[in-house]
C-alpha cells in the first residue's frame, strides 16, 4: 500500500524533493507540498484506492506523511 | 447583541458602545478625511482596558468571550469603521496568543494587560502573491538563543502605531515557503522602514502603508505551534468572525441613516409614504441576510471552539468560515450602496446627517482583506474533495 501511496504523491504532491528520499513519517508539507497539491493528492488517492475519505478525515494532519495517509486508508477499509 | 453575554462581557460591550458614541463617532469624519489614526478612540479603549479584554482572567485580563468581542466590533463599526477594524485586528492577534498559550507569550499578555499594548500583524509579503500560507522571509538560525528576521510587507495595519507585531516567516533559512512560524516582536526590538504612502479609498484611519521590517529577538518569541495550526484554528476563522462584525456594524449604520432619511421625508409630508420607503424595505432584507450569516457563523465558531478544535482543520469547516468572509464582504457594500440609493444626493454628499459615502468606501475594503479571488480559488479546490458542505 505504501508504494502505491508514494506513487500518488510522486505524481500529484509537487514536492521539492523526491518522495523516495523521505521517511514514512516525514512531513510532506515541510517537503514543499502546498494545500492545493494536497487536495490533488487526496483526489488521486480516492481514485487509486477506489475509496472515499470521510469529511472528518479531510484535514491537513491526515495527509501529513505516508504513515498518516496509510492510517487513514486503513480506516476506510484499505488493507495493508 | 447576544443573549449569552455574562457580566464582564456586558461591561466590555457597554464600554465599546460608549466609546463608539462619545469618541469614535465624533472623530470618524476627521479620521477619514485626514487618513489619520483614530488616536482618541484607541486612547479611550486603552483607558477602559479594552485592549486586554480577551486575555484570560488568570493573567489579569478581562476574560471576555468571543461573542462579547464580536459585539464590541459591531458597536464600534456602527460609528467608525477604521476604529472598529483596528480593535478587531488587535483582538485577532491576542486571540492567537490566548488560544495557543506558551510561556513567553503569557508574559507578553501580562504586559498587554498592564500597559494596554496594541498588537498588529505582519502577514502579507512581497513575492507571495497574497498567499498568507507561504513566506519568503525566514527566521535565522539561532545564535546564543537569539534570532533575527527581515520581511518586506506591502501593508502593515496601523504599523506606525502598534507596540508589538505578530509576523509570519519561514521556520528557518532552508524551510519550504509553507513551513511557517508566527513570531512576536516588540517595537524596541525592530527597525521599520516605511515604504510608499497611505491614501486609500476607505478604512483610511487604519493607516496601513508598507514597511521593510527587521527584528532581532530571543528565540522564545518564535511560537512553537506551527503557523498552519494557528492559522486554521484561530487566525483565519477569528479574523473572519471579527471582521464580519465590523462590516455588519458599518452596513447597519448605513441602513440606520437611510431609515432616518425616510422618516424625515415622511414627517415633512404626512399622509403619503415617501417614494424611498419601498426601497428602504428592500434594503432591510439585504441587511438581515448579512446579519443572519454573521451571527450564525459566530455561534458555529463558538460551538466548535468549545468542543473539538481540530474540526477547524476539516475542509467543510474551512469552507464554512471562508464563506462567511466572502458573503459578508460582498453583502456589506451592497447594503451601503442601497442606503445611498435611498438617501439620494443627501447620502452622496459628505456633510449631511444621511451621508453614507464613508460607509460605502469602508465596506469596499472588505473584499480585499485577503482577496476574495484568492479565497474563491482555495474554496474551488476544496470543493473538489469535500463531501458535505
Amino acid at each position: 500500500m505504501k508504494d502505491q501511496i508514494r506513487q500518488v504523491i510522486r505524481e500529484h504532491g509537487h514536492l521539492a524533493v523526491d518522495v523516495d528520499t523521505l521517511a514514512d513519517d516525514a512531513s510532506l508539507y515541510q517537503a514543499g507540498m502546498t494545500s492545493h497539491a494536497s487536495v490533488n493528492v487526496m483526489i488521486a488517492l480516492e481514485d487509486s484506492f477506489d475509496i472515499e475519505f470521510l469529511d472528518s478525515m479531510l484535514k491537513r494532519s491526515v495527509f501529513e506523511s505516508v504513515d498518516s495517509i496509510a492510517e487513514a486508508l486503513g480506516q476506510v477499509g484499505v488493507s495493508a | 447583541m447576544s443573549q449569552t453575554i455574562a457580566g464582564g462581557d456586558q461591561a466590555l460591550i457597554d464600554a465599546a458602545r460608549r466609546i463608539a458614541e462619545e469618541v469614535a463617532g465624533p472623530n470618524a469624519d476627521d479620521v477619514d478625511r485626514s487618513a489619520r489614526f483614530p488616536r482618541e478612540a484607541v486612547g479611550a479603549m486603552r483607558e477602559a482596558g479594552m485592549l486586554s479584554a480577551l486575555v484570560p482572567v488568570e493573567l489579569g485580563g478581562g476574560g471576555a468571550s468571543t461573542e462579547a468581542v464580536s459585539a464590541a466590533c459591531f458597536e464600534l463599526g456602527r460609528r467608525c469603521g477604521a476604529t472598529a477594524m483596528v480593535f478587531a485586528m488587535h483582538q485577532i492577534q491576542i486571540a492567537c496568543m490566548v488560544r495557543h498559550r506558551e510561556d513567553a507569550f503569557d508574559e507578553y499578555l501580562r504586559e498587554v494587560v498592564a500597559e494596554q499594548r496594541l498588537v498588529a500583524s505582519i502577514t502579507s509579503e512581497v513575492g507571495t502573491g497574497g498567499d498568507m500560507g507561504s513566506s519568503v522571509g525566514c527566521v535565522t538560525t539561532p545564535e546564543n538563543g537569539i534570532v533575527s528576521f527581515e520581511k518586506q510587507a506591502p501593508t502593515v495595519s496601523y504599523g506606525d502605531h502598534a507596540d508589538a507585531f505578530l509576523t509570519t516567516l519561514r521556520r528557518s533559512p532552508d524551510a519550504e515557503p509553507g513551513d511557517q512560524v508566527l513570531v512576536l516582536s516588540r517595537r524596541d526590538q525592530m527597525e521599520m522602514e516605511p515604504q510608499g504612502s497611505w491614501d486609500p479609498m476607505g478604512m483610511r484611519g487604519t493607516c496601513s502603508p508598507g514597511f521593510v521590517v527587521r527584528a532581532t529577538i530571543p528565540q522564545e518569541q518564535v511560537m512553537s505551534t506551527p503557523f498552519s495550526a494557528i492559522s486554521a484554528e484561530s487566525m483565519t476563522p477569528v479574523s473572519h468572525v471579527f471582521w464580519s462584525h465590523v462590516w455588519l456594524g458599518v452596513a447597519t449604520d448605513a441602513f440606520d441613516r437611510a431609515r432616518a432619511f425616510v422618516k424625515a421625508a415622511a414627517k415633512r409630508k404626512p399622509g403619503a409614504p415617501p417614494p424611498a420607503a419601498a426601497r428602504l424595505s428592500e434594503l432591510m432584507s439585504k441587511l438581515s441576510l448579512l446579519r443572519a450569516e454573521v451571527r450564525l457563523a459566530l455561534r458555529e465558531f463558538c460551538d466548535i471552539s468549545a468542543g473539538d478544535r481540530t474540526r477547524f482543520h476539516e475542509m467543510a469547516t474551512i469552507l464554512r468560515f471562508n464563506n462567511l468572509k466572502i458573503a459578508a464582504s460582498e453583502q456589506a457594500p451592497v447594503v451601503c450602496q442601497g442606503a445611498m440609493s435611498v438617501c439620494g444626493i443627501m447620502g452622496y454628499k459628505n456633510d449631511t446627517p444621511f451621508s453614507v459615502g464613508r460607509h460605502l468606501r469602508d465596506s469596499m475594503s472588505a473584499c480585499l482583506m485577503v482577496a476574495n479571488e484568492r479565497i474563491h480559488k482555495t474554496d474551488a479546490s476544496l470543493l473538489l474533495i469535500a463531501k458535505e458542505v
